[in-house]
C-alpha cells in the first residue's frame, strides 16, 4: 500500500462517512431510496393496529420508518427501544394499503429485522428459541413431523385434558396460548407429495400446489379440500415433491439466509416442469412466494457469491409471477363446477397478507357470493388484523389478544354464523377467539365452503342441485 | 428543572402516559410538514381534568405547551418550536354522545375525522369537513387548523360545523363556549378559537354538527384538451349561480402521475380534468348535473363522464385524494404552495403560474380545489442541486406574490404554523398583525401555548431548508416533500 491515499469524490467521502455512522451494517438493510419515500404525512396512522392500541408515534408505521432512518443516520442505535418497536409491528402491511406515497413497508421492516437479527443480542432463551424454530424446525419437514407426533400424543393421550383440568395453563397465564395450539392431524399431508390429481371434466389448467410447512400436519383437510375444489373446476393438480416451507416466517423474523435457502429449493421444485400457476391456500405463504424477487434483490453479493445471485434473481423472476392465491386463481379462472345451495350467513375477515400483501380484496368475496343461498355480510373493520400475524400471537401474546378481542366484537356484531378467511394462521387465531369469547361462530377457509358446496357428501343443510 | 417537570407529569399521569426518553422525543420532532423541532416530553391526557393539571404544571415550570392531534399538519403547527411539553390528544378519542335527532355529536379532540363519519353513517349522517387527510387527522386538529376539503365549496369549512367547545385556557381555567346550536348568543367565541392553531387554548371537547348525507350524488369527470377550457368552466359555473358540492382540478401532468398509481380512469392524453360533484334532492342534482355538463361542453370539454355507481365515484375520489402521495412517487422532493385566489381569476393565474415556471425552468403541476380558488401548485426539483432548490423556493414565492396581487391569500387550508409565518407580512400590514397579537395576548399573554407560530419571527424570506444529509448510501439530501391535500 502506498502512503498516498487514492483521491475520492465528495460523494464517496460522504458515503464512507455515512457508513461509519450508520447503525446498520452492510447488506440487507433498509435503504435510503426506500425509506425516504415516506413523506411523513401520517395517513397510515389510523390504519395501523398497534398505533390504534397505544397511540404512540413510535408504534406507528411513520414512526417505525423514522426509526429506521434515524438508525441509518446514526442518531439512534439498534438497541432495546428500536427492537421493541420493530418487534411489536405485526407486519400486517395495512400501512402499505393506506400509504399514498407507495412506501413498501413490508420490505423495510423485514430488512430492519435482518439488521436486528445480525446486530442485536437478544436474551439467551429468546435467541435459542429463534434459532431452533427458524433454523432447525421450519426448514426441515422431518423435524416438523416428529414434533407434530409428540404434540399429537399429548393431545390424544388425555394428557392435554389433564393439564387443562389442572388449571395449570391458567395459573401460568397461558390459557390463551394453550387455546392457540392447533390440533394435530391424524393423517399428515406429506404422503401426497409427488402425486398428481387429475382434472374433473375437461382440463382447463395444470397447476402446482404449494402445501406449506406446519399446514402439512395441521391443515391436511384444508389442503385436500383445496385440491378437490381445483380438480372440480377443471384443474390438474400436481403436488411437487421436494417442496419446503416458503420461508415467510424466517424472512419476517429477519433470518434471511434461511429464507433464501428455502426459496432456492422451492424454485427448483416448482420450476422443474411448466405449470400454468403455482397455487397456495395460505395468504401468508403466497405473499412471500410472490416476493421471492425481493428476497434476492437485496442479497449481498459479497456474502453469498455473485454468480449464484444472478441465477437466483433470474429464477425468482420466472417463479414469482406464477404464484396465485387459490381464491385469486379460481376467481380469475371462473368457477365451472355446479354449486349446491348452502344456507348460511357468513362474514369475511380479510387476511392481511391477501389484502395488504397481495392487494386482493374482491376474489374471496366473489367466490363466496357465487355459492347459492350463502349470505355474505361485512363486519366493521374487516380489513384490520386479527392479531395472528405469523408467530406474533406467540411472541407478543398480550397485544395479539387485545386485537383478537376487538375482532371478535366486530365479528359478533355481524350476526353471521361463521367467519370466513383465507389463511390458515388466521383460522387458528379466529378459532381460538371464538372459543375464548364464546361467540358460537364457526371459522372456515373460503375453500372449505366451496368444497362443501361442491362435494357430494354435503352435510344436511344443502338441498337440491342449484340451477345453473 | 427538566427532571422535576417529568417527575411531576409522571406523578399526575403515571409513567405510561409520559414519554421523555431521548429516543421517544425523536419521534415527536416532526409532523406532516418539512419542519423539525424537538420537545422535552410528550404527555397523553385521559380527560379534561388531566389537561388542566398539565397546564398548571407547565405554568409552574414555565415551559411551553403544544397540542397535537395526529400530526398530519402541513405547517409545523404541532411541533414544539421552543421545546416544552407536547400534549398528544390521541388517547382522548372517545365519541361521547351522538344525538341523531338533533344532528350533533360531542367528541373528544382525538377522534379521527372519518371515524366519526363512520360511526353515524348508519343514520344517514356525516361530519362534513373532509380534508384529504380525513382517515388520519383528528377533529381537534381540524378545529385548530379550521380544516377544509373538496366539499368545502358547498358545506363550508370546519368552523361552520362546530357548535361548542370545552377549552383549557393558559391559566388552567376550564371553560365552555358556544352551545348546542349554531348561533349562540353573545360573541362568536367559537369562530375566534377555530383556526387559532393551538395558540389560544387547548381544546378538550367539541360539539359538532352532523350533516345529512345527500339523497343523490352525481360525480362528473370533464376532460379537456386545453387548461383554459377547464378554468373557464369553473368561472362560468359560478357565474350561473350553481354551487357544486365539490369542484377539483388536476392538470395533465398531475393526473398522469395519479393514474400511474390509482388507475382511476383519468385520460392520460388530456391537458386537464375537472372533478365536479353535485348533490342534494334527486331532481335538483340531475338538473345541476345537466347544466354543468352543458357548460363543460361549451368550454371545449372533449368528454364529460358520469360516475355510474358508488364504486366508480370512490375511485375518482381516491385518485384526487391521493394525488400528492402519487406525486411523491415521482420525487420525494417537491414544494407545494397553498395559495388562494378569487375563482374568477383562475384562468389568468394558471397562465401566470405556467409563465413563472417556464421562466425559472420548472414544470409545475397544478392540482386544486378549483371551486373555492384554493391552489396547490407543485414544483418538483432536485434537492441535491442547491441552486435549483433556491430557485424552487423563489419560484414558489413568486407564485404566492401573484396570488396576493390577485386579491388572494397565502394559505387556503394548511395553516400558517411555522412554515408560512415569514409570508404573513406580504398579506397583512403591521397594524393587522398587531391586532392579531392583541387577540393572542388576551388569551395567551406569556406565550404558554404554541409559541413561535403564526406571527413572523424575522427569518428571511426564501430561507433554504435542507434536512440533514441522508447519512447512508446515496448522495442526495432532499428535504422530504411537504404534502398537502
Ligand atoms: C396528505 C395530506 C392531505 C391534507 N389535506 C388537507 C385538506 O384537504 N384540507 C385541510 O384543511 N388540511 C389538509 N391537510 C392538513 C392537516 O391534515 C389538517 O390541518 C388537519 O386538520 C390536522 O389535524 P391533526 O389531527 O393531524 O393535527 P396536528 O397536525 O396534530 O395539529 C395541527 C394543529 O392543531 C393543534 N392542535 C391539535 N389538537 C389540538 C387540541 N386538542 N387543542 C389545541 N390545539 C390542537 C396543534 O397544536 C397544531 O397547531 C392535509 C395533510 C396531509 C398530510
Ligand atoms: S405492518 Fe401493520 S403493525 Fe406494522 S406498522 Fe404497518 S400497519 Fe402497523
Ligand atoms: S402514509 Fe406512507 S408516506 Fe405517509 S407517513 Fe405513512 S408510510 Fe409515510
Amino acid at each position: 500500500m502506498s502512503s498516498a491515499l487514492p483521491p475520492i469524490t465528495h460523494q464517496e467521502a460522504q458515503r464512507e462517512f455515512a457508513e461509519t455512522l450508520s447503525g446498520f451494517t452492510a447488506g440487507d438493510k433498509p435503504d435510503y431510496a426506500d425509506y425516504s419515500r415516506c413523506i411523513h404525512c401520517g395517513l397510515c396512522l389510523n390504519a395501523c393496529p398497534t398505533y390504534r392500541l397505544w397511540h404512540n408515534e413510535a408504534d406507528s408505521p411513520r414512526g417505525r420508518i423514522r426509526q429506521m432512518a434515524l438508525v441509518d443516520q446514526g442518531r439512534l442505535e439498534v438497541g432495546e427501544s428500536f427492537v421493541t418497536h420493530i418487534d411489536r409491528c405485526l407486519d400486517c402491511r395495512a400501512c402499505e394499503t393506506a400509504c399514498p406515497s407507495g412506501v413498501e413497508y413490508g420490505k423495510l421492516v423485514e430488512l430492519a429485522r435482518a439488521q436486528i437479527a445480525r446486530n442485536f443480542e437478544r436474551p439467551r432463551v429468546s435467541r435459542w428459541t429463534r434459532n431452533f424454530v427458524y433454523r432447525r424446525l421450519l426448514p426441515d419437514p422431518r423435524r416438523i413431523a416428529r414434533l407434530a407426533r409428540l404434540v399429537r400424543l399429548y393431545q390424544r393421550s388425555g394428557l392435554e385434558t389433564l393439564v387443562r383440568a389442572s388449571g395449570a395453563p391458567r395459573l401460568l397465564g397461558m390459557q390463551q396460548r394453550a387455546a392457540l395450539l392447533p390440533r394435530i392431524d391424524s393423517d399428515f399431508f406429506f404422503s401426497r407429495l409427488g402425486k398428481t390429481f387429475p382434472a374433473r371434466g375437461q382440463r382447463r389448467a395444470r397447476v402446482a400446489f404449494f402445501a406449506g410447512c406446519v399446514a402439512q400436519v395441521t391443515f391436511t383437510a384444508l389442503n385436500d379440500a383445496t385440491i378437490r375444489v381445483l380438480q372440480a373446476n377443471g384443474c390438474e393438480v400436481v403436488v411437487p415433491a421436494n417442496q419446503f416451507c416458503c420461508g415467510a416466517l424466517a424472512a419476517h423474523a429477519g433470518v434471511r439466509d434461511v429464507a433464501r435457502e428455502l426459496a432456492r429449493k422451492n424454485m427448483e421444485a416448482f420450476l422443474a416442469e411448466p405449470f400454468d400457476a403455482v397455487v397456495t391456500n395460505a395468504a401468508g405463504c403466497g405473499s412471500t412466494l410472490k416476493e421471492y424477487t425481493e428476497l434476492f434483490a437485496g442479497s449481498d453479493p459479497a456474502q453469498e457469491g455473485a454468480s449464484r445471485n444472478v441465477l437466483d434473481a433470474k429464477n425468482a423472476a420466472e417463479f414469482s409471477p406464477k404464484v396465485r392465491d387459490v381464491t385469486e386463481f379460481l376467481a380469475g379462472l371462473g368457477l365451472s363446477s355446479p354449486l349446491r345451495k348452502t344456507r348460511m350467513r357468513v362474514t369475511y375477515q380479510d387476511s392481511c397478507h391477501l389484502l395488504h400483501g397481495q392487494k386482493i380484496r374482491e376474489a374471496p368475496r366473489t367466490l363466496l357470493r357465487a355459492i347459492p343461498g350463502l349470505e355474505l355480510v361485512e363486519m366493521p373493520m374487516a380489513d384490520h388484523c386479527c392479531g395472528s400475524a405469523g408467530v406474533y400471537n406467540v411472541t407478543e401474546t398480550d397485544t395479539s389478544m387485545q386485537l383478537l378481542q376487538e375482532k371478535m366484537r366486530h365479528a359478533s356484531s355481524s350476526r353471521a354464523s361463521a367467519i370466513v378467511t383465507a389463511n390458515p394462521g388466521c383460522i387458528l387465531q379466529l378459532r381460538a377467539g371464538t372459543k375464548l369469547y364464546n361467540t358460537r361462530q364457526e371459522v372456515f377457509h373460503v375453500i372449505e365452503l366451496l368444497d362443501r358446496a361442491i362435494s357430494s357428501e354435503n352435510i344436511g343443510r344443502n338441498s337440491a342441485q342449484a340451477g345453473a | 428543572m427538566n427532571q422535576q417537570l417529568i417527575l411531576d407529569l409522571e406523578h399526575l399521569l403515571t409513567r405510561e402516559h409520559v414519554l421523555s426518553r431521548p429516543e421517544d422525543l425523536l419521534l415527536y420532532e416532526y409532523d406532516g410538514s418539512v419542519e423539525v423541532a424537538r420537545p422535552n416530553c410528550i404527555v397523553f391526557p385521559r380527560d379534561a381534568a388531566d389537561v388542566v393539571r398539565i397546564v398548571e404544571i407547565a405554568n409552574r415550570h414555565d415551559v411551553p405547551i403544544v397540542g397535537r392531534g395526529a400530526g398530519t399538519g402541513l405547517s409545523g403547527g404541532a411541533l414544539a418550536r421552543h421545546g416544552g411539553i407536547i400534549v398528544s390528544f390521541a388517547r382522548m378519542n372517545r365519541i361521547l354522545e351522538i344525538d341523531i335527532e338533533n344532528q350533533r355529536a360531542v367528541v373528544q379532540p382525538g377522534v379521527v375525522n372519518s371515524d366519526l363519519s363512520a360511526a353515524v353513517a348508519h343514520a344517514g349522517l356525516h361530519f362534513a369537513p373532509d380534508p384529504s387527510s380525513q382517515k388520519a387527522c383528528t377533529i381537534g386538529g381540524n378545529v385548530s387548523e379550521n380544516a377544509g376539503g373538496p366539499h368545502t365549496l358547498a358545506y363550508g369549512v370546519t368552523t361552520n360545523h362546530v357548535l361548542g367547545m370545552q377549552l383549557v385556557l393558559c391559566d388552567g381555567q376550564l371553560i365552555r363556549i358556544g352551545g348546542k346550536s349554531l348561533d349562540a348568543p353573545g360573541y362568536d367565541l367559537c369562530g375566534l378559537f377555530v383556526g387559532s392553531e393551538g395558540t389560544l387554548a387547548l381544546v378538550t371537547e367539541i360539539t359538532v354538527r352532523l350533516t345529512r348525507l345527500p339523497e343523490t350524488i352525481k360525480t362528473l369527470l370533464a376532460i379537456y384538451d386545453r387548461i383554459d377550457g377547464a378554468t373557464e368552466t369553473v368561472v362560468e359555473i359560478t357565474a350561473r349561480g350553481i354551487t357544486p358540492a365539490a369542484c377539483e382540478m388536476l392538470d395533465g401532468w398531475t393526473l398522469r402521475a395519479v393514474e400511474a398509481w390509482v388507475h382511476a380512469g383519468f385520460p392520460l392524453d388530456s391537458a386537464a380534468v375537472l372533478l365536479i360533484e353535485v348533490d342534494g334532492m334527486r331532481e335538483a342534482a340531475e338538473e345541476h348535473a345537466a347544466q354543468i355538463t352543458e357548460v363543460c361542453k361549451l368550454h371545449g370539454a372533449r368528454e364529460v363522464r358520469l360516475a355510474r355507481d358508488a364504486k366508480e365515484r370512490d375511485l375518482l375520489w381516491k385518485g384526487r385524494k391521493n394525488a400528492f402521495g402519487a406525486v411523491g412517487r415521482l420525487s420525494p422532493t417537491y414544494y407545494v404552495q397553498d395559495g388562494v385566489i378569487p375563482r374568477t381569476k383562475l384562468p389568468q393565474t394558471l397562465r401566470e403560474i405556467d409563465r413563472i415556471g417556464k421562466e425559472n425552468g420548472f414544470e409545475i403541476g397544478n392540482i386544486f380545489h378549483a371551486g373555492d380558488g384554493n391552489l396547490h401548485p407543485i414544483i418538483l426539483f432536485d434537492a441535491r442541486d442547491a441552486q435549483q432548490f433556491q430557485r424552487a423556493v423563489s419560484t414558489a414565492d413568486a407564485i404566492i406574490r401573484f396570488c396576493i396581487e390577485m386579491g388572494g391569500a397565502i394559505t387556503g387550508e394548511h395553516g400558517v404554523g411555522m412554515e408560512k409565518d415569514r409570508l404573513m407580512p406580504l398579506l397583512f400590514t403591521d397594524a393587522d398583525l398587531a391586532l392579531m397579537r392583541t387577540v393572542r395576548d388576551a388569551f395567551n399573554p406569556v406565550g404558554r401555548f404554541n409559541p413561535g407560530k403564526i406571527f413572523p419571527t424575522g427569518k428571511g424570506c426564501g430561507e433554504v431548508r435542507i434536512n440533514p444529509l441522508p447519512l447512508s448510501g446515496s448522495a442526495g439530501a432532499p428535504p422530504s416533500g411537504p404534502t398537502p391535500s
